[in-house]
This record gives C-alpha cells, structure tokens and sequence, in this order.
C-alpha cells in the first residue's frame, strides 16, 4: 500500500487492488469472528458437570456423546480404510490403463464424494436402519458414514501411491519380490504419510458429521452399549442441544470443545501434510 | 504355486474393494429411487413438483416451495462467496507475501473443517440477530441463509480456485505484464480467463455445497413451508424438509420426504455431472 503511487492513472487496478486485499481480509475476519465468539461465550461455560460419565438432565454431559464419537470414528474408519486403501492399491497397482472397469469405478467414487450428508442419512435410514432391520444404531452410523468417507480415502491413497516413485517398485522386482510383496512392503509403507493425510480428513468429516447421523446411528444421550445401541455424537449432540431449546450455555460449551478437536485435527493433518512435502522433496 | 495363488487371491480382493464404490452407488440409487417413485407417482409427478402447497396433515404433498427455496439459497450463496472466493484465491496465488501466505491457508484449513452444525449455530447466535435489527424481520429467512452458506463455500472456492490460477503457464503472466498492464491487470485480464474452467468447477463444488447444506440452513431459514415472496421472507430447502419431518413421519408422508430426497439427488447427479464435462474439456485443452 506505501506505493500508492504506482497506481496513479490506473484507478481500475487500484480498484482491483483494494478488492483483493479485501476479501483477503474478509476471509479471515469471518473464521476470526466465528472462532472468538464462540470462544468467548463458550469457554466460561465449560464446567466440570458437563464431563460427568452420565447424562442427565441436569447435568446436560456431553461426555457420552464424546464417548460415541470416538467409537463412530473409530470403527467408521476400520471399514473405510481398507476398503479405501484397497481400491487404491487395484487402481494404482493392478487396473491397466484403458480398463473400462476402472472409468467406472472413478465416476462411481466421483459421484459418492458429490452426495450430500443428508442424502446419506435418507439412504443409510433406508437401508441399515429399515431393510436390514438394524433399527437405530451406532452399527448404521458407522456404516453409513464409512462409505461416505470412501471416496476421500481412495483419493487421498491413490495420490499417494502415484507419488512413489517407480525406481523404488523396479528395485523391489530386481530383488525378486512379487507384485504383493513390493504392494505390502515397499509401495504402501512410503505412501503411509499420504493414506494418514485422508485418514485425518475424514476423522474430522466425521467428527462434524451430523445430518447423515440423526436418522441413522440416532439421538440417544447415554453411551451406546452395542454397536445395535443407538448414541448421538458430539455434533448430533449440539444438533439435540439446540433443537430443544433448553440449554443455549451447554450449547455453546459444545461448540468449543467441538471447535478444540477441529482445530487439533487440523493442525495433526497440516504436520502431516509437511512431512509429505518435506518426503517429496 | 502357492505364491502365485496368493498373488491371484489378493489381486482378487483388492478388485472386490475396488467394487465397493460401484456397489454403494447402486445400493443408494436403488434404495432411493426404489423408495421414492412409487411416493412419487402415488402423489402425481406433475402435483409433486409442481404443487406450493405442503400439507402432510390433509395428505398434500407439493414441493415446489422448497425446490424454489433451494434454488435461492444456492444462488445468493454463490453471488455472495464466488466474488469474495477468487479474489482472495487471486490474493493467494498472485499477491500475497509468505508471512500472509501462512496466515491465510490455515485460516482456510480452518474454515473448511469447521463442523456445519457450528456454522449454522453461530448463524443462529450472532447473524440472525443482526438480520432483526437491520430488516425488522424475525431475522430468519433466505437472505440470512445465503449470506451463512456464502461463507460455508468459501473454503472450496478458495482452494480449487486458487490451485487453478496457479496452474496457468508463468509465460501468460510474463507477456501480459511486458505489453505494459499492471500486476492487477494481469492477474484478472490475463490469468484468471486463462483458469476460468478450474474457476468454474469451484463455482460448480461450491453449488454442491450449497445445495446439500442441511442443519446450518435449517437453523437459521425460518422454514416456513411456503412459496418465498422476497429474499428476507422464510423459507425451507429440500435439505431441510427431509430432515425436520423425517422424524415422525410414516406411510405416504415418509414416503414424500424420501421422494424430496430423490429430487435433491436429480439436482445432485446433474451437478456431478456438470462437474465431470467442464474437468474433462479442461483436461482436454492441457
């Protein structure tokens, strides 16, 4: 900006000028304002009540809710990941090139990444939940979620696995490995930080998952004792919170221990991302 | 011989994994639209989506407010987050120091992982407040909407943007600043054309988004199930129709809400499908 003059005669590009700098700055103020409001109403309404191991309602705890995250995730992961990673072993590894399946496949995880949540919900409602007669559970939630994560994962591995180089595949054949072996023992472990990329992607699309949850995995506050059981995550948690009307300040509290794990999330996967970089380089 | 089987059984099952996306695709059209045509042609194609009245109580059934409510928010999201989108994906790629550089990208990391039940909270607490006391209105409604799910998209705006501005030859920006155009010129007559088919496949992501969106719009668009008569009236999108109702709903009204649900997915697959033309030309033209 000290070189305003360079803009004499060109109030188009100062005009320009001015409007990128702002949304620059508008941008960051809207995260700024969110993120601190949030805070700052929520953060004096963390209270000690709100971890107790049980909810009632009066304690309005949001620890059972925290509790079935971690298990949605968790297990939503264990059925994405190798599926994921799989796919991407066949599309990378094993699919010539020109495979009509293969165009498929790609179109097919191309549309799954464009559904929206609550069309997911509808569907995972649908099937786990009416056809397969799982009724509401934590089993559908996870289910339903695993195969919305699918196509994040798949992206993310395949891209990883294309960055291997093919001197490291040539040298694991020269030695006499197989194709499997050079897939399990020299392919896949270098692409480990790129798969860990999309598995971190989706742990926080889950963890902020809430309208493919409601009519899937349900709203109920306790801990869910099966994977039939039916339990509410965090974000259904908040969802409940608000719907009910009742309980603003717990609400409020929600949405900063929500806004804590989305910011250490991001930050795991920003370390992550540097080490990818840093490997490629 | 026992090596090559195993080299044959997992070549085998990582084709089966590789299925899995196919199958989920199926399974999910087969489930909607099984559920949804019957509700469909029980209720009218023609009544269904051309009907402004939705009264499940005298077993109406007419979403056309709602689709309409879809489309406004959609649009005024994209009027609201596309200019805002490129300009600052245009400050990161072509203005932008180091120092802002590190500040801005995290800031956006951020925006896009932030759950959509906070956003549609902090539209609740904080801008639906605002809207009352400019407008005088309850606050709630399409306006309000577009400007949250404006913000919602800016992060993929932003990002698809930006890496299409930042793949265009280095020669185009050169050239345009050796005939004499200013940085700005350059950047916004000379570059930003030259990535327009990434551009639009952010614009195109970004109308996804925003037409998916569910509980942050549901918090803050009034969801008044009626045609909109001004973009600070109330309103309801698909999203939202599904997901207030699908909770006690039974018989022919679930069934309605499934079929609002196959309507959405219609929008989406054509979406989707737009999004793979415009890819696939821009490859094309590399």
């Amino acid at each position: 900006m000290n070189k305003l003059s360079a803009y004499k005669g060109r109030p188009g590009s100062l005009a320009l000028r001015i409007m990128v700098d702002l949304s620059a700055a508008l941008t960051v103020l809207v995260l700024v304002a969110l993120v601190g409001y949030i805070l700052y109403k929520g953060i004096p309404n963390l209270h000690l009540d709100l971890f107790q191991w049980t909810y009632t309602t009066d304690n309005v705890s949001m620890m059972p809710a925290i509790i079935n995250t971690l298990t949605i995730t968790f297990c939503s992961l264990l059925v994405a990941v190798p599926f994921g990673v799989f796919s991407a072993v066949y599309l990378v590894e094993y699919a010539g090139r020109g495979n009509k399946l293969v165009k498929v496949i790609r179109l097919t995880t191309e549309t799954l990444s464009g559904i929206p949540s609550i069309i997911y919900g509808l569907f995972g409602f649908l099937f786990f939940v009416v056809a397969l007669g799982w009724s509401y559970s934590i089993l559908a939630g996870i289910m339903t979620l695993a195969i919305m994560i699918l196509p994040l994962i798949m992206r993310t591995t395949e891209e990883a696995l294309k960055a291997v180089p093919d001197t490291y595949r040539e040298g694991s054949f020269g030695l006499g490995a197989g194709k499997l072996r050079t897939v399990f023992k020299v392919v896949l472990p270098s692409a480990v930080p790129g798969i860990l990329a999309g598995v971190i992607l989706g742990v926080g699309r889950i963890v902020g998952e809430t309208a493919a949850l409601i009519y899937t995995a349900g709203t109920v506050t306790g801990v869910a004792s099966s994977l039939l059981s039916s339990g509410r995550t965090l974000s259904v948690h908040m969802y409940a919170l608000l719907s009910e009307g009742l309980y603003m300040d717990q609400a409020y509290a929600t949405a900063v221990v929500l806004l804590i794990m989305v910011i250490i999330i991001n930050a795991i996967s920003s370390l992550v991302a540097k080490k990818v970089a840093g490997k490629a380089a | 011989m026992n090596n090559s089987f195993k080299e044959k059984a997992m070549q085998l099952v990582f084709l089966l994994a590789a299925c899995a996306s196919i199958i989920a695709v199926i399974l999910i059209c087969v489930f909607m639209f099984g559920n949804g045509i019957p509700a469909m042609s029980k209720i009218g194609i023609v009544n269904f989506l051309t009907g402004t009245l939705w009264e499940p109580f005298a077993d109406v059934y007419g979403i056309l407010p709602m689709i309409v409510g879809s489309i406004y928010v959609t649009v005024g999201a994209i009027i609201i987050g596309v200019p805002v989108g490129i300009f600052c994906a245009a400050y990161m790629a072509r203005f932008c120091g180091p120092l802002q550089y590190k500040v801005l990208k995290p800031a956006i990391d951020l925006l896009a992982g932030i759950p959509s039940i906070v956003y549609g909270f902090f539209g609740l607490v904080v801008i639906v407040p605002i809207m009352k006391d400019i407008f005088g209105t309850s606050g709630k409604g399409i306006l309000t909407a577009s400007i949250m799910l404006g913000i919602m998209i800016l992060p993929t705006i932003i990002t698809v943007s930006e890496s299409a501005i930042r793949a265009v030859p280095e020669s185009y920006y050169e050239g345009s600043l050796a005939l004499g155009a200013t940085h700005e010129r350059s950047v916004f007559a000379t570059l930003i054309p030259a990535a327009k088919s990434g551009i639009t496949a952010a614009v195109i992501l970004g109308v996804g988004r925003a037409i998916g969106e569910t509980l942050a719009v549901s918090m803050i668009i009034g969801n008044q199930a009626i045609m909109p008569d001004s973009i600070l009236s109330g309103a309801r999108t698909m999203t939202t129709n599904i997901v207030l109702e699908m909770g006690y709903a039974t018989g022919i009204h679930r069934q309605a809400l499934i079929a609002t649900g196959v309507v959405l997915f219609a929008f989406i697959l054509i979406i989707n499908l737009l999004f793979t033309l415009i890819k696939e030309r821009s490859a094309r033209n590399e």
